[in-house]
């Protein structure tokens, strides 16, 4: 019959309405229930699965709720547990970066001989392309996802060229963002520095035994080298300090 | 509407790719076979291929010409090849929609300069794909129609995916570049170059006096036209632009249309804008950096476009998926195509002047699904969720359930309303009804895939016909309708759309346990030297990755068989004889997305 189609199509429109209203009567509508009301009208929406009726959120006022994977700029993280950075320069990171946006560039001691430290590290806000891989890849769980979003900026450049300063959150701050995998992450850095221990005690106990066979030969060798990495650490974490004061 | 049946698709069994190549060596018995890697192809002279195809198309059966692509050996440091080999091959690939099964490859040797020529005669579909490879690496194919650059414009220098040539500020050949650790030398090109003179043009060519020649668009392609035979009106046609714009032409793509009083007489479309040279990027790129890149193609459906790249290395490489992550892709690939189609409803509908309440409502499911993407991969769009041999990372906690409601009471549900509140409207079918038919066979010979054949009643469906992941386990249908319309294609999609459902509810009830990754992971990959072409069944169609490995941690060549590119070989001879009006619904209902076509 002519025009069951606009009848259908403007039923539909009113189920909406009718469903949203329905909705709105409510004490506390669907869609707000499970939210974090910050006041004045501003809420982070967990929005349900099974929401009906209005699916809109009215940003910037309502926020949804980003779920823990979701990833933005990357962000280095400062381990508030030792008090250093945990980036090592490695590189790995630059090297994976499909876009090339990160830039780094090796911290080095007085002698002039590098470090295992980031002088600087760069990520191209532009051109970063929210992969994942920098922190995929990442062998010293350094680098990770940050969640914010609005990064909007009145200039290009440089104020999305993020340096290190800008890029470095504390621990606590990644860990309140990822919680699940902050977990999981813990765990497994707790094994593999145990088993490390557990290496290392073998190789002390395989070296006295060693020291007792060749007594007489006397190699004093590895403990002078250990000495000049561990003097190397503190030297690393002092000036990791120094630099974090003077960042404020 | 219930009158339409939608019948399952049943295929006459796979191409016998062995016995083809025989045909063709029978014939020609200069070709020569060579095996690369996972593929054998035939190698064929430039002035036998003609003679070539023929066979294939008469006597092989292969009536779909899938892809024409290019090769420079240029810079080739693998060991399999001559080095003293004529530079450039050709590569086609051709398929049989009545058979299914594997390809049958053919490549043609040629030096710089030498002609080659076009197949267009035998497969009216290498139009488009021919021009791209003119455009892109500057082989001529002799007797090509409208031999013109396609993605780039007349005032380019040079042919960019030739191996020598050099984009502005061109920093190395193959990522990762060495300037960005230990010692980040790196400048950022907008700061070497502030008010960045960054074009060259050819020699010859002078930016001020240059105009656009839109006389190329032919005074009439429609036999119908019958301008000035005095049984009519005598009218004088003229040329008009729809596009560049945005919103009427789905992405910056513009339609050059000569028309008679509203009537379309001739049609060519004109694209580019959005062209960033993906492949070139591609090939600088290692084949990891590759996957999120695959993303921006057709940025509706990043996860099975993450699984036709994914596929075609792991044919090169020879990896097996694990069962579960086999699942997860397809979950993820046919929630995808359900957004896909979600989308291309709303948007006909939007292209016969109903502007953005209906699209609207057709997406408001897609955010309950961009959700979960987003909740497993961290991101809505560009999900870079797949990798060689799995995928990235296993379903969160709770995400299971809740794609179990979507599946099983979200969609079905708003599929319904849809289908209720369309497919009986007197415009979508007084709009959509006899609208720009082609008939099958041109269809095929213009290389068309995926829902726009299946509306034609062609059961061609790379799932079904030549399956990969796990497809081979689920029970669905390959739906296809009769007419060959805009109102078939609308349809058609909400039909397929119906069958992901049921795909992804049995996927997420047997979702096995088990590992989610294959290999070694990390992120240097050398796969060993040969060449293979992956493809799945995108929501768009065909959706193809042609790879050659020179056994080096970047691919050496990186070839996207983009199916909204190829599908628009078929929008003239669609469009001509219809009004304008109509030029924007049949151009809505191909379902092209610009990102994949300009690439
Ligand atoms: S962030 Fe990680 S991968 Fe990058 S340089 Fe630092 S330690 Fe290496
Ligand atoms: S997210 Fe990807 S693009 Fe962005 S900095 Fe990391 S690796 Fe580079």
């Amino acid at each position: 019959m002519f025009g069951t189609g606009l009848l259908k199509g403007l039923g539909v429109t009113f189920k909406h309405l009718v469903d949203t209203y329905k909705d709105d009567m409510q004490s506390t509508p669907a869609r707000y229930q499970g939210s974090d009301d910050r006041g004045k009208g501003l809420k982070v929406i967990d929005q349900p699965v099974d929401q009906e009726g209005l699916l809109t959120i009215q940003y910037p006022e309502e926020r949804r709720l980003l779920p823990e994977r979701f990833r933005y700029i990357p962000m280095l993280i400062w381990d508030t547990e030792t008090d250093e950075e945990r980036c090592t320069a490695c590189g790995i990171c630059a090297k994976v970066c499909p876009p090339q946006c990160i830039w780094i560039t090796r911290a080095t001691d007085e002698a002039g001989k590098p470090v295992t430290r980031p002088q600087d590290f760069f990520i191209d806000a532009t051109i970063c392309m929210s992969c994942n891989y920098c922190v995929e890849f990442c062998p010293f769980d350094a680098i990770k996802m940050d969640h914010d979003a609005e990064l909007a900026s009145f200039e290009r450049f440089p104020h999305l060229v993020y340096d290190k300063g800008e890029l470095t959150v504390p621990l606590d701050y990644y860990a309140a963002l990822w919680p699940t995998q902050y977990a999981e992450e813990q765990e497994r850095r707790a094994q593999e520095a145990a088993e490390a221990r557990a290496k290392e005690e073998a190789k002390a106990a395989r070296a006295t035994t060693k020291a007792v066979k060749k007594e007489e030969e006397e190699a004093p060798a590895p403990e002078a080298k250990l000495s000049r990495a561990e003097e190397l650490k503190q030297k690393a974490m002092e000036r990791a300090r120094q630099r974090r004061a003077a960042q404020g | 509407m219930s009158d339409i049946v939608a019948p399952t698709a049943t295929m006459a069994g796979p191409l016998d790719v062995a016995g083809t190549l025989a045909l063709v060596q029978e014939a020609l018995p200069d070709a020569k076979p060579v095996s690369a890697g996972p593929t054998d192809y035939l190698e064929v002279a430039p002035d036998q291929l003609i003679e070539a195809l023929q066979v294939l198309r008469d006597q092989g059966g292969c009536d779909l010409l899938s892809s024409i692509t290019c090769t420079d050996y240029l810079s080739y440091q693998g060991r399999a090849r001559a080095k003293d080999g004529p530079r450039f091959e050709v590569v086609y690939h051709l398929y049989s929609t009545a058979q299914g099964g594997d390809c049958v490859v053919l490549h043609v040797p040629v030096d710089d300069g030498e002609p080659l020529p076009t197949a267009t005669p035998v497969y009216p579909g290498a139009n488009l794909q021919e021009r791209e490879v003119w455009d892109l690496y500057g082989l001529v194919f002799e007797g090509h129609p409208n031999l013109r650059r396609i993605l780039l414009w007349d005032g380019f220098e040079g042919h960019p995916m030739r191996k020598d040539w050099h984009e502005a500020y061109y920093e190395e050949d193959q990522k990762p570049f060495r300037s960005r650790h230990p010692r980040a030398d790196f400048a950022r090109s907008e700061d070497k170059v502030p008010w960045g003179k960054n074009t060259r043009y050819p020699a010859d060519w002078d930016p001020d006096d240059w105009q656009e020649p839109v006389t190329y668009v032919p005074v009439s392609q429609d036999p119908r036209h019958r301008n000035g035979t005095g049984d009519h009106l005598s009218t004088e046609s003229v040329v008009v632009n729809l596009g560049p714009h945005h919103p009427s032409t789905h992405g910056v793509f513009r339609m050059v249309v000569r028309i008679e009083g509203e009537t379309v007489i001739a049609l060519e479309p004109d694209m580019g804008y959005l062209h960033r040279n993906h492949e070139k990027i591609g090939e600088r790129n290692t084949w990891l950096m590759n996957m999120p890149f695959t993303d921006r193609l057709d940025y509706i459906n990043s996860m099975s476009n993450n699984w036709g790249y994914a596929l075609a290395v792991e044919k090169l490489m020879g990896l097996e998926v694990p069962e579960r992550a086999e699942y997860l892709r397809v979950i993820m690939a046919e929630l995808s195509r359900i957004v896909n189609h979600l989308w291309s409803i709303g948007f006909i509908l939007n292209d016969l002047g109903a502007l953005q309440t209906p699209a609207l409502y057709a997406i408001e499911e897609r955010e309950m699904i961009l959700d979960l993407f987003e909740s497993v991969s961290g991101a809505r769009m560009m999900c870079n969720y797949l990798r060689f041999g799995g995928v990235h990372r296993d379903l969160p906690a709770g995400w299971a359930e809740r794609a179990r409601y979507v599946a099983h009471e979200r969609l079905p549900r708003a599929l319904d309303q849809l289908d209720d509140l369309l497919s009986g409207n007197e415009i979508v079918n007084t709009r959509g009804r006899g609208v720009g038919y082609l008939s099958a066979e041109q269809l095929i010979s213009l290389s068309v895939t995926g829902p726009m054949i299946r509306a034609a009643g062609v059961p061609y469906d790379i799932r079904r016909c030549e399956p990969y992941g796990v497809y081979d386990r689920f029970d669905f249908d390959i739906p296809t309708l009769p007419h060959s319309d805009v109102y078939d294609r609308y349809y058609i999609r909400l039909l397929e759309a119906r069958e992901s459902v049921r795909i992804v509810q049995q996927a997420l009830a047997g979702l096995p346990e088990g590992d989610i990754l294959a290999g070694k992971g990390g992120y240097v990959f050398r796969p060993p030297e040969g060449e293979a072409y992956g493809r799945v069944e995108g929501p768009k169609g065909e959706l193809g990755f042609y790879l050659v490995s020179d056994g080096k941690p970047n691919p050496y060549r990186y070839h996207i068989r983009a199916p909204s590119y190829i599908n628009l070989n078929a929008l003239a001879p669609m469009t001509v004889g219809y009004k304008v009006a109509d030029a924007i619904v049949i151009l809505g209902a191909i379902d092209i997305v610009l990102g994949e076509v300009d690439r």
